[in-house]
C-alpha cells in the first residue's frame, strides 16, 4: 500500500516539474527554448551539417588533386576551397560538436537540472549558428576567404586580397569567438556550481575534465585571435598598420597571436573527445578506467603546457634559434601527458573483459590513430627536422590524423554510444560496424599516403603538382580513400535515420554504464532528474557490484530520496569542490532574447562588413535594450527550505 | 595488424622519397644531411612507437575477448598503473633523447664551418624570385631571376627578404626552409657537395600561383662557376638590329630587364642571359623556344593570375622575340 | 533508503561567490583582462620591431591623463561607498547618488581623453605606434563607455526600486566589473604614457 501511495506521490511530482519546466510547443518554444538538451542536439546536428560541407569541399578538392597536372578547378577556386574547409573543421564543426556533447551531457552527467546559464547557453548556439552562416555568405559569390584557416598577412591583407574575402573571416570569426567565450564561461560556471551534491571534483567524469580545461583555455585563448581579426580588419578598412609594413607594422604579430590562439585551440579540440573515450571505452570493457587519476591530471597538464608551444608553427620564420631550442624541447615535453593517457586506455582494455560493440570498434581504432598522430606530431616537434617538414603534405596527413583521428573518430562513436540516451534507441550494430571499418580503411588509405608525399616535397595548399613530382598514384590512393570515408560518413547517417525510425528501444540504460546520465529515462525527461541525485562515487550505478566503500548514491523519484525542488524551475548549486548544497539556485524560463540578440550581432556584423555606420548604431543600441530587458533584475524569496540528504 | 597495413605501405614509399625531385630524406651535404639523418632516426622511432603499440593494442584486444563473464567486479589496478609508468619512462628517454638529437643537430647546421665565401640577395615576390650577386665593387652586381648558381663545396649565404606577401626559401635536398618576411631579412646558408641540378619550391602560401613558385640551384665545380660568373658580368650580347630585340624594346622592355641596353624595367625577372636557364616562369616550364612562345601567347592559362600579361603580339613577333631571348647567352 | 535527516534553509540565488552570477562575471572578467595583455603585448611588440624610437614622436604628454587616472580611481571609490553604504543600511537614494557620481566621473574621464586624443597630432592611420596606442587606449574606452552604460541601467533600476532587500547582486557586479575597468586602466596607463617617459 505505501509503494502504491509512493507510485503516485512520485506521478505527481513528475508532472509538477512537467508543467515548470516544459518548452511551450510551436515557433515560440522553438525560438526560446532554453533546454541544454535541444541545444545540446542543435549544436550536434548543425555541427555534423558543417561537417559535411567541409566535406564536400575536401572531396572536390581531392577530385582536383587525384593527378598531377588537372584542371578541374582554378586556383582561385582551389584557394577559397581549402580556406572554407579549414576553417569549417576548425571553427564550425570540431569545437562545436564537442560543445554539442558536453551541453547535452554535462547536466545529466553532473546530476543537475540544467547548466548554470541556460540563456547564455541558448545565446551561445544561436551566435554560433549565425556565425556560421555569416562565414558563408560570401561563397555563393565566388568571395569566400581565401588565404587559409590561418590567414597569413600580407596575403591576407587589401592589398594583395581586395575582395571582402578577408573581410568576412575576420568578422566571421570575431563573432563566433562570442559564442565560444560565452559557452566557455557557461561549462566553468556550471562546473563549479551546477553539480549534484556529493559530485565532488574526484569524481568527474573525464568528459568533464576535459570540456573544462578546453573552456578554460578558450576563455584565456579566443581574445587573441579576435584581436588579430580586429587588427586585420582595421588594417584592410581602416589604414591601421599593425600588420602592414610600410607604417612599420609586423607581419610576425599576426602569426604570434594567431598561434598563441591557434595552439591551445587544437588542443580544445581534442580534449573532450580524449574524454568521451575514457569515459565510453571502459563501459565495454567492463571495468572503470585504469588510472583516473592520472588521466584527469594529464588532461590538464596537455592544456598547461599548450599555451607554451605556439612558436613550433613558426619554425621557419628566422626566431632566434635560441628560443626555438625551448619551443622545440617544450613540444617534446608535451608528448608525455598524452602518453599517459594512451597507455591508459590500452591499459584498461588489456585487463578489461570486452564487448566488441560499434562505439568499441570506434575508440579501439582511434587508440591507433591517436598514436600515428602523436608520433607525427613528435618528429614535427624536432625543429631542425620541422624546417624541412613544415608546409608540406606531412603536415596534412599529421593535422588530419590528429583532428579526424581524435576528433572525429571519438565523436562519431560517441554518437553510437549517447544516440540511445538521446533519441531511445539503439543504432544498428551491424550496420554500425560497416560504418567503421568504412571509415577507418577510407580514412587510412586518405590520409597514410600524405605522409608519404610530404617527405617525397609536396607542399601543401598547392591547386596542382607536377608529374616530375612523382606523386600522382599516391594521391589517387588519397582521392579514393576520401571517398571511401565519406561513404563511411553517408553509411553512419543511414544508420541515423534507419533507427530513429524503427531502431530498437533503448531503456534507461542499454550499455549497463555507471554514470549519472544512464540512471533517468532515455529520451530524459526535461527536468533531467526528479529528484536531484545524491553521489556517493565516481561510478554511481555500479556501486553494488565495485563494492567500494559503505555510501551509495541515490537516485530515486520519490520525495524522499532527496530534493525534488518543485516549487519553480530549481536546481541546486553546490560548493565548487566537494560539492555540499549550498544555494537554491532558479533557473529562467524560456526566452527569445538570446535568438533576438543573436539577430542583433548578425546584423551588427554585416553593418561592419558594408561598413554602414547607421547599420551598425542602429544594431548596437538594440543590443543594449536586449541586454537591458535580459539582465533586469527579478525579485525573489531570500532562502527557501531543502531537505538535505546526509 | 590495425598499424601493420600502413607501415608495411610506408616502408615501402619511402624507398621512393628519393627519387622525387623535392624528397629531402636523401639530402646530402652539411645542411641537409644532418637533417635528413634526424628525419630516418625520428622516422624509425615513430614507426616503433607505432608497431609497438599497436602490437600492445592487438594483444590487449585479444586477451580481452577470452571472458564469459562480462560482471562488473572490483579491481586492483595497482600492477596496471605501474605498466603505465613503466611505458611513460621508456616514452620519456626517447623523448628525451630526440630532442637532444635535434638539439645537437641544429647547433650543427646554424653556422657554416668556414665563413661563407659567397652571399646572394634572394627575393620572393609574386610568384618569382630574384637573385642578386654582389660583386667586389658596385659595377659588379648583377641580378637573375629564379635560377641560383653556386660553386661546389663552398658555404652560401642566403640574404632572404620578400617583395610583397610571406614566402618561404626551400631547397629540400639542400637543407630546410626558412620564410622570406617583408620588412625583415632573414639569413640562411647552403652548402653542395654534389655537382648537379636542384629544384626549389616556396614553401608558404602566397596566393594564386604558389604551386607554380619554383627555382633551379645549380651546382657546379669552381673553375665552372668562375667561367659562369665571368660570362654574367658580361653585358647581354645584343645586335640593335634585330628584329627580336626591336619588338622586346616596344613590348617587354617596361617589366624587364636586359643589361647593356635600354630594356631597364624592374618588375619582371632581369632577362639577361636568359638562355642560361633551366626553366621559364619560375620553374613552370624548361627553357626551350617553344615552351617560351606558348608562355608568351598563353600566359594566363599556364599561370593564372601571373602578373604578365598576355599581349597579343603577332606570331612573327612572339616568335622573333623567343628567338632573341634563347640568344641571350 | 536510508531516510532524511534533515531540513535546511537555503539562499535561493545567493551573493558574492555563492551566486552563480559572480562566477560568470569573474569568467567575463578573466577573459576581458587577458584581452588587454594580448593588446598590450601586441603594443610592445609593435615598438621592440621598430629601428627608430618608440613613440617615434616622443613620449605623449601627461598633462590630461595624470588627472584623468585620479578621476577615474575615484570614481571607484565613490561606487565602491555607494554599495557599501545601501549594503548596511539599504539606503537607496544614497546608492543612486552614488552610481550617479560615478557615471558622471565615467564620462568625464571619456571626455578628457577625446580630447587628450585629438591634441595628439597622429591619427590611426598614422603608423604602427599610433595604431597600436589607439587600440589599446580605445577598447579600454569602450569598456569605460559600457560600464558608464551598466551603471547607468543600475542607477534606471535603483530608481524603479528594483533593488531591496537581499536584491542587491546586480550592484555588487556591476561595481566589480566597474574595478576592474580601473585596474585595467592602470596598467594601460603605465604601458602607454608612463614607460615612455623613461625610454
Amino acid at each position: 500500500m505505501t509503494i502504491g501511495v509512493d507510485q503516485r506521490a512520485a506521478a505527481d511530482t513528475r508532472q509538477t516539474l512537467l508543467d515548470i519546466w516544459e518548452t511551450e510547443p510551436g515557433l515560440y518554444g522553438w525560438l526560446a527554448t532554453v533546454d541544454h538538451k535541444t541545444i545540446g542536439i542543435r549544436y550536434l546536428c548543425t555541427a555534423f551539417f558543417f561537417l559535411i560541407i567541409g566535406g564536400v569541399e575536401a572531396l572536390v578538392m581531392r577530385v582536383q588533386l587525384a593527378q598531377p597536372d588537372l584542371k578541374v578547378l582554378s586556383p582561385d577556386a582551389y584557394n577559397q576551397l581549402f580556406s572554407m574547409h579549414g576553417t569549417t573543421m576548425m571553427f564550425l564543426y570540431a569545437l562545436p560538436m564537442l560543445s554539442g556533447f558536453s551541453n547535452y551531457l554535462w547536466p545529466l552527467m553532473l546530476g543537475s537540472r540544467d547548466m548554470a546559464f541556460p540563456r547564455l547557453n541558448a545565446l551561445s548556439y544561436w551566435v554560433f549558428l549565425f556565425a556560421g552562416i555569416f562565414l558563408y555568405v560570401s561563397f555563393p559569390l565566388g568571395q569566400a576567404p581565401n588565404a587559409g584557416w590561418f590567414s597569413y598577412v600580407p596575403n591576407a591583407s587589401l592589398a594583395y586580397d581586395p575582395g571582402i574575402n578577408m573581410d568576412v573571416f575576420a568578422l566571421g570569426l570575431i563573432f563566433l569567438g562570442i559564442s565560444t567565450v560565452v559557452g566557455s564561461a557557461n561549462f566553468i560556471v556550471t562546473l563549479l556550481r551546477c553539480r549534484a551534491p556529493g559530485m565532488s571534483v574526484n569524481r568527474l567524469p573525464i568528459l568533464v575534465w576535459g570540456t573544462l580545461t578546453a573552456s578554460v583555455a578558450n576563455l584565456l585563448a579566443v581574445p587573441a585571435v579576435s584581436l588579430a581579426c580586429a587588427m586585420l580588419w582595421l588594417d584592410r578598412r581602416y589604414g591601421t598598420h599593425f600588420f602592414e609594413v610600410t607604417g612599420g607594422g609586423q607581419p610576425l604579430l599576426w602569426q604570434h597571436l594567431f598561434w598563441v590562439f591557434g595552439h591551445p585551440w587544437v588542443y580544445a579540440l581534442v580534449l573532450p573527445a580524449m574524454g568521451i573515450v575514457s569515459d565510453a571505452l571502459p563501459v565495454f570493457c567492463r571495468r572503470t578506467l585504469v588510472g583516473y587519476t592520472l588521466v584527469a591530471i594529464s588532461t590538464v597538464s596537455t592544456m598547461v603546457l599548450g599555451f607554451g608551444v605556439w612558436v613550433h608553427h613558426m619554425f621557419a620564420t628566422g626566431l632566434p634559434v635560441m628560443s626555438l631550442s625551448f619551443f622545440s624541447a617544450a613540444s617534446f615535453v608535451i608528448a608525455i601527458p598524452s602518453a599517459i593517457a594512451m597507455f591508459a586506455w590500452i591499459a584498461t582494455i588489456w585487463t578489461g573483459k570486452l564487448q566488441v560493440t560499434t562505439p568499441f570498434l570506434f575508440f579501439a581504432g582511434f587508440i591507433m590513430l591517436f598514436v600515428i598522430g602523436g608520433v607525427s606530431g613528435f618528429m614535427t616537434a624536432s625543429v631542425a627536422l620541422d624546417w624541412q617538414l613544415t608546409d608540406t603534405y606531412f603536415i596534412v596527413a599529421h593535422l588530419h590524423y590528429v583532428l579526424l583521428g581524435i576528433n572525429v573518430f571519438p565523436v562519431i562513436g560517441g554518437l553510437h554510444f549517447w544516440f540511445p540516451k538521446m533519441s531511445g534507441r539503439i543504432l544498428d550494430d551491424r550496420l554500425g560496424k560497416w560504418t567503421f571499418w568504412t571509415m577507418f580503411v577510407g580514412f587510412n588509405a586518405a590520409f597514410f599516403p600524405m605522409h608519404i608525399t610530404g617527405l617525397m616535397g609536396l607542399p601543401r595548399r598547392i591547386y596542382t603538382y607536377p608529374a616530375a613530382m612523382g606523386v600522382g598514384w599516391l594521391n589517387l590512393v588519397s582521392t579514393i580513400g576520401a571517398f571511401v570515408f565519406a561513404v563511411g560518413v553517408l553509411l553512419f547517417l543511414i544508420n541515423v535515420a534507419k533507427s530513429l525510425r524503427a531502431g530498437q528501444a533503448a531503456g534507461n540504460n542499454p550499455w549497463d554504464a555507471p554514470t549519472l546520465e544512464w540512471a533517468t529515462t532515455s529520451p530524459p525527461p526535461v527536468y533531467n532528474f526528479a529528484t536531484i541525485p545524491q553521489v556517493a562515487s565516481r561510478y554511481p550505478l555500479w556501486e553494488d557490484r565495485l563494492n567500494e566503500g559503505e555510501d551509495r548514491s541515490v537516485i530515486g523519484e520519490a520525495a524522499r530520496d532527496g530534493m525534488v525542488l518543485d516549487r519553480d524551475k530549481e536546481t541546486i548549486g553546490v560548493t565548487p569542490l566537494d560539492a555540499e548544497p549550498n544555494v537554491v539556485l532558479k533557473m529562467p524560463g524560456d526566452s527569445v532574447l538570446p535568438f533576438l540578440l543573436s539577430v542583433g550581432m548578425l546584423v551588427l556584423s554585416f553593418g561592419l562588413l558594408l561598413q554602414a555606420i547607421w547599420l551598425v548604431a542602429a544594431a548596437a543600441v538594440c543590443e543594449f535594450v536586449l541586454l537591458a530587458l535580459w539582465l533586469a533584475p527579478m525579485p525573489h524569496d531570500a532562502v527557501e527550505k531543502v531537505e538535505i540528504y546526509d | 595488424m590495425r598499424s601493420a597495413v600502413p607501415l608495411g605501405f610506408a616502408a615501402f614509399s619511402l624507398a621512393g622519397c628519393s627519387s622525387s625531385p623535392l624528397g629531402y630524406l636523401d639530402a646530402t651535404g652539411p645542411v641537409g644531411g644532418p637533417i635528413a639523418r634526424l628525419g630516418w632516426g625520428l622516422i624509425a622511432i615513430s614507426a616503433g612507437v607505432c608497431i609497438v603499440v599497436g602490437i600492445l593494442l592487438v594483444i590487449a584486444l585479444w586477451r580481452g575477448q577470452r571472458h564469459a563473464d562480462l560482471e562488473i567486479k572490483t579491481v586492483d589496478d595497482t600492477a596496471a598503473i605501474r605498466w603505465i609508468g613503466v611505458g611513460v619512462a621508456i616514452s620519456t628517454v626517447f623523448l628525451i633523447g630526440a630532442a637532444v638529437w635535434t638539439l645537437v643537430t641544429v647547433r650543427q647546421i646554424r653556422q657554416p664551418a668556414s665563413a661563407t665565401a659567397l652571399s646572394l640577395d634572394v627575393t620572393g615576390q609574386d610568384w618569382w624570385w630574384a637573385v642578386k650577386y654582389r660583386g667586389a665593387d658596385p659595377a659588379q652586381d648583377f641580378t637573375t631571376a629564379n635560377q641560383l648558381v653556386i660553386p661546389v663545396d663552398v658555404p652560401v649565404q642566403i640574404n632572404l627578404r620578400s617583395r610583397d606577401v610571406i614566402h618561404s626559401f626551400w631547397v629540400p635536398k639542400l637543407g630546410g626552409k626558412m620564410d622570406m618576411i617583408p620588412s625583415r631579412t632573414n639569413v640562411t646558408w647552403l652548402q653542395a657537395d654534389k655537382i648537379g641540378d636542384y629544384r626549389g619550391q616556396c614553401g608558404e602560401f602566397c596566393g594564386l600561383d604558389h604551386a607554380f613558385m619554383a627555382f633551379d640551384v645549380r651546382v657546379l665545380s669552381k673553375p665552372d662557376y668562375a667561367a659562369w660568373l665571368d660570362r654574367q658580368l658580361l653585358p647581354a650580347a645584343v645586335s640593335a638590329g634585330e628584329p627580336g630585340f626591336k619588338t622586346f624594346m616596344v613590348r617587354c622592355a617596361v617589366c624587364h630587364t636586359i643589361r647593356g641596353t635600354p630594356a631597364g624595367g624592374i618588375l619582371g625577372p632581369d632577362l639577361s642571359h636568359f638562355a642560361e636557364r633551366e626553366t621559364i616562369a619560375a620553374g613552370l616550364l624548361p627553357n626551350t623556344p617553344d615552351n617560351l612562345v606558348n608562355w608568351i601567347n598563353n600566359t594566363q592559362t599556364l599561370k593564372p593570375g601571373a602578373k604578365m600579361p598576355e599581349l597579343h603580339m603577332l606570331a612573327a613577333e612572339t616568335r622573333d622575340v623567343a628567338a632573341f631571348l634563347e640568344g641571350l647567352k | 533508503m536510508t531516510d532524511l535527516t534533515q531540513e535546511q534553509f537555503l539562499p535561493v540565488g545567493g551573493t558574492g561567490t555563492v551566486s552563480t552570477a559572480w562566477w560568470g562575471m569573474v569568467c567575463l572578467i578573466a577573459t576581458e583582462a587577458i584581452l588587454f595583455v594580448y593588446l598590450i603585448f601586441s603594443y610592445i611588440y609593435l615598438g621592440s620591431q621598430q629601428s627608430g624610437p618608440w613613440p617615434p614622436n616622443g613620449p605623449p604628454s601627461l598633462r590630461l591623463v595624470v588627472p584623468n587616472t585620479v578621476i577615474l580611481l575615484a570614481s571607484s571609490v565613490v561606487v565602491a561607498w555607494g554599495q557599501r553604504q545601501f549594503r548596511r543600511t539599504g539606503n537607496t537614494p544614497l546608492l543612486a547618488l552614488a552610481l550617479a557620481g560615478t557615471i558622471v566621473l565615467g564620462a568625464t574621464f571619456i571626455a578628457m581623453q577625446v580630447v587628450e586624443w585629438s591634441g595628439k597630432g597622429i591619427a590611426l592611420s598614422t603608423n604602427s605606434y599610433s595604431s597600436a596606442f589607439f587600440l589599446l587606449t580605445g577598447v579600454h574606452m569602450a569598456h569605460v563607455a559600457v560600464g558608464v552604460l551598466i551603471l547607468a541601467m543600475l542607477l534606471i533600476w535603483t530608481i524603479m526600486g528594483r533593488f531591496r532587500g537581499v536584491h542587491h547582486e546586480h550592484i555588487a557586479l556591476g561595481a566589480l566589473y566597474w574595478h576592474f575597468v580601473d585596474a585595467v586602466w592602470l596598467v594601460v596607463f603605465i604601458t602607454a604614457y608612463l614607460v615612455p617617459q623613461f625610454s
